[in-house]
């Protein structure tokens, strides 16, 4: 070591078991140069992350260099921890939906159906959850799919410098986000979907939205196809990128359209079915090339295929107008018959009648839900869901309370992150953007 | 177990070895006290509770189950002692999960569990299964803590039970189930069968220590760091357990039951509300 890194405050070296580590702070290259000058070595430990633009959120990367090439990955996670299950811990069931909404803030709707779909489990009333509900959830889930995919394309192509692949997948994203907003009153968070079916019925213009939507979205994205699927440089940057054959992501657990990107069409909308996903017609698209260029691909033959469920949904909801959306038990239903009144929403004024001058015994369902909620027969039960990112579990475990005992998501973002390392040490320091890009985590959902 | 209650629900067999004398449900805790000792009883609430509206195709019949109570609890809203208003104090609520299922477990269960059991004694391990419990249509495995390794091997391996696929760990804390604090639930799919099973191990808080599955299954790699970081579970034989979401010094396991919330009183109209965790809340 030469004297030039202990004179630098900003860029220390010490020994240590492992070898010689540098701590690299600021303009103090040159220090660093200076000081394996004398190793025979090239290895630099670099700290990407946890705030940079390229790493999805607050993702950090310890990547151990050799010249450009990455021999070592190491993720640091944890930065967006908030404790949402343990705060479940202290809400009641209903109250929970809120919670997990915000656990991966892209694909919200598979959260909140995952965990409504496990409460009923354990209530027994998968079956009396009216369809309409069940329709309209599927919409939702797959309006999510395509919102979800979009961003995961969008900043996938920023990350690769492709900055009109961003522009348009979010300028598509925001219609997406309109529908959300006009059906269940939100953009995001939506906590829309409740155990029992959804809280409020479909606005009356929404489905010919969904139809404008569905027009709209049929018409761009072959936009994509035209920009990206044959582009030099975009290929150039995915093929053979993040590469992980079958086996691999077996043994780490990945799922989702890394798995598929193998040529193994596992989708658990298709081989174990939830909400009526047997009764749609739709394709699971698969690649076999099991790289970055793959898994773009199947995200944008997914949103073909997502486009082509919602249709099948509006058409069914065409014909359920006045249908209801939550289980007839008015123990379990959430009071949720809103309007808007002059000063703002609020529980509708024939709710208010009902409730205070007609019937005590909706009085007591109102008042007994709202501050004690329903309880929930003890026992566990687990059910997974495909998100958009792959196989999104909800374990939930009751002790015949009205607040869950233990609510565990086993989230698609934090199992595929661990693919990162076999993705890619041994590649360029370049390709590391895709690769975690083709993972495509939301840290949201990764610490929840 | 109460007799006229099993007469009312002829087509239902009557869960098997209940404790007696405890509501289930507090909800109805008024009209529980006034019924006679033999009605009262634990129960699955979808078997007696009319309130849960069957469907017209309730499927195959429950399976006869034990229940095993994990917990027992006194009063209502936290309030002890000579303060208590509430005119709950007397109520006693026992938590009992669903316990040991007797065969025949229904659908592929059957043929699932004795698979399992026929690998596991030619290879040399017959008492690695603590019971089976079947419950909401999800089968269960209750796994001796020191046989898990070779329980999910084989699980894994045999091309009749073929679990390639492993959904991670999650942990529950039972503080009052003495001896067996501690769970660790793994759930397993089977790709190639298209089956969902549950695996769960037990180990006490004074010896937190069960057998790593990392081994066999490498994407518990990441799950088992968080369950050691959340219940303090300690994996043996793990490459490398350290805490995953929580700073590296953080003390302290958040998600067992025994860690605080935390959280601070907040002044809403004059009134103080108490943190979550300190407010009143149905036992």
């Amino acid at each position: 070591m030469t004297d030039t890194t202990h004179t630098d405050p900003y860029a220390s070296a010490q020994d240590t078991t492992g070898g010689k580590v540098f701590t690299v702070t600021g303009h103090d290259w040159d220090s660093v140069v200076a000081g394996i000058d004398g190793d025979a070595e090239e290895r630099v430990v670099v700290n990407m992350g946890p705030q940079h633009p390229s790493t999805h959120g607050v993702l950090r990367l310890i990547l151990e260099l050799d010249g450009e090439t990455v021999t070592e990955c190491r993720c640091g996670i944890g930065y967006l921890h908030t404790g949402i299950e343990k705060t479940m811990e202290y809400r009641n069931w209903t109250q929970g939906v809120t919670l997990c909404t915000r656990m991966d803030y892209l694909s919200n709707f598979h959260y909140e159906a995952a965990y409504c779909l496990a409460i009923e489990r354990l209530l027994g009333i998968e079956n009396d959850v009216p369809d309409k509900a069940t329709v309209m959830r599927v919409l939702l889930m797959e309006i999510n799919r395509i919102s979800s995919h979009l961003v995961a394309i969008a900043t996938g192509g920023m990350e690769i410098g492709a900055l009109t692949v961003m522009t348009i997948g979010f300028r598509e994203r925001e219609l997406c986000l309109d529908l959300f907003e006009l059906i269940t009153g939100l953009r995001m968070n939506n906590s829309f979907i409740r155990p029992g079916g959804v809280s409020q019925d479909l606005p009356p213009e929404s489905l010919d939205k969904v139809a404008e939507f569905v027009a709209v979205m049929k018409k761009r994205l072959p936009e994509y196809a035209a920009l990206c699927n044959e582009n030099a440089i975009f290929k150039a940057r995915l093929v053979d990128v993040g590469y992980l054959d079958l086996a691999g992501c077996l043994a780490l657990g990945i799922s989702g359209p890394v798995l598929r990107s193998t040529g193994y069409d596992w989708d658990l909308r298709k081989r174990q079915p939830y909400c009526g996903y047997e009764t749609y017609d739709f394709d699971v698209p698969t690649r076999d090339t099991a790289d970055a260029y793959g898994r773009f691909r199947i995200r944008l033959d997914e949103m073909y295929e997502s486009l082509r469920i919602i249709e099948q949904c509006a058409e069914r909801l065409r014909g359920m107008a006045g249908q209801p959306v939550m289980v007839g038990d008015r123990k379990i239903g959430w009071p949720a018959q809103l309007a808007i009144g002059s000063d703002g929403m609020g529980n509708s004024l024939d709710h208010i009648r009902h409730i205070m001058g007609e019937s005590m015994e909706a009085l007591i369902h109102h008042f007994k839900l709202v501050t004690e909620g329903f309880r929930v027969p003890t026992g566990q039960a687990y059910v997974a869901v495909e998100s958009p990112r792959g196989e999104l579990g909800c374990h939930l475990v009751s002790d015949g309370g009205t607040r869950p005992y233990r609510a565990h998501f086993r989230d698609p973002s934090f199992t595929n992150l661990q693919a990162a390392p076999a993705m890619t040490e041994g590649g360029q320091i370049a390709d590391v953007v895709v690769a975690v890009a083709s993972l495509d985590p939301v840290m949201g959902g990764v610490d929840r | 177990m109460s007799d006229s209650s099993s007469e009312n629900r002829p087509a239902e067999p009557p869960p098997a070895g209940q404790p007696s004398g405890v509501p289930e449900e507090p909800v109805g805790e008024r009209s529980m006290r006034d019924k006679p000792a033999a009605e009262r009883s634990i129960q699955d609430k979808s078997l007696n509770d009319k309130s849960v509206i069957l469907s017209d195709d309730p499927g195959p019949l429950p399976p006869r189950q034990d229940l095993d109570v994990v917990d027992v609890r006194h009063g209502m809203f936290g309030a002890e002692g000579t303060g208590d208003t509430s005119g709950f104090d007397g109520l006693v609520r026992q938590v009992a999960i669903p316990g040991a299922t007797e065969r025949p477990y229904g659908g592929w269960f059957d043929a699932a569990a004795d698979r399992l059991e026929a690998v596991l004694k030619s290879s040399g391990l017959p008492d690695a299964l603590d019971k089976v419990v079947v419950h909401r249509g999800e089968i269960t495995f209750h796994v001796k803590r020191e046989r898990l390794v070779e329980v999910v091997q084989q699980l894994r391996d045999d091309p009749q039970l073929r679990f390639e696929f492993c959904s991670g760990v999650s942990g529950v804390h039972f503080p009052n189930e003495l001896g067996a604090e501690l769970h660790a639930v793994y759930h397993l799919l089977s790709m190639t069968h298209n089956r969902r099973i549950r695996v769960e191990v037990t180990c006490p808080e004074a010896d937190p220590h069960i057998p790593s599955v990392v081994s066999v299954y490498p994407t518990n790699d990441w799950h088992e760091r968080e369950t050691f970081d959340f219940f303090g579970i300690v994996f043996d034989g793990h490459p490398a357990l350290t805490r995953i979401e929580m700073p590296d010094d953080w003390p302290g396991h958040p998600q067992r039951k025994d860690y605080p919330l935390g959280g601070v009183p907040v002044e809403y109209k004059g009134a103080m509300i108490p943190p979550p965790d300190q407010r009143r809340s149905y036992s």
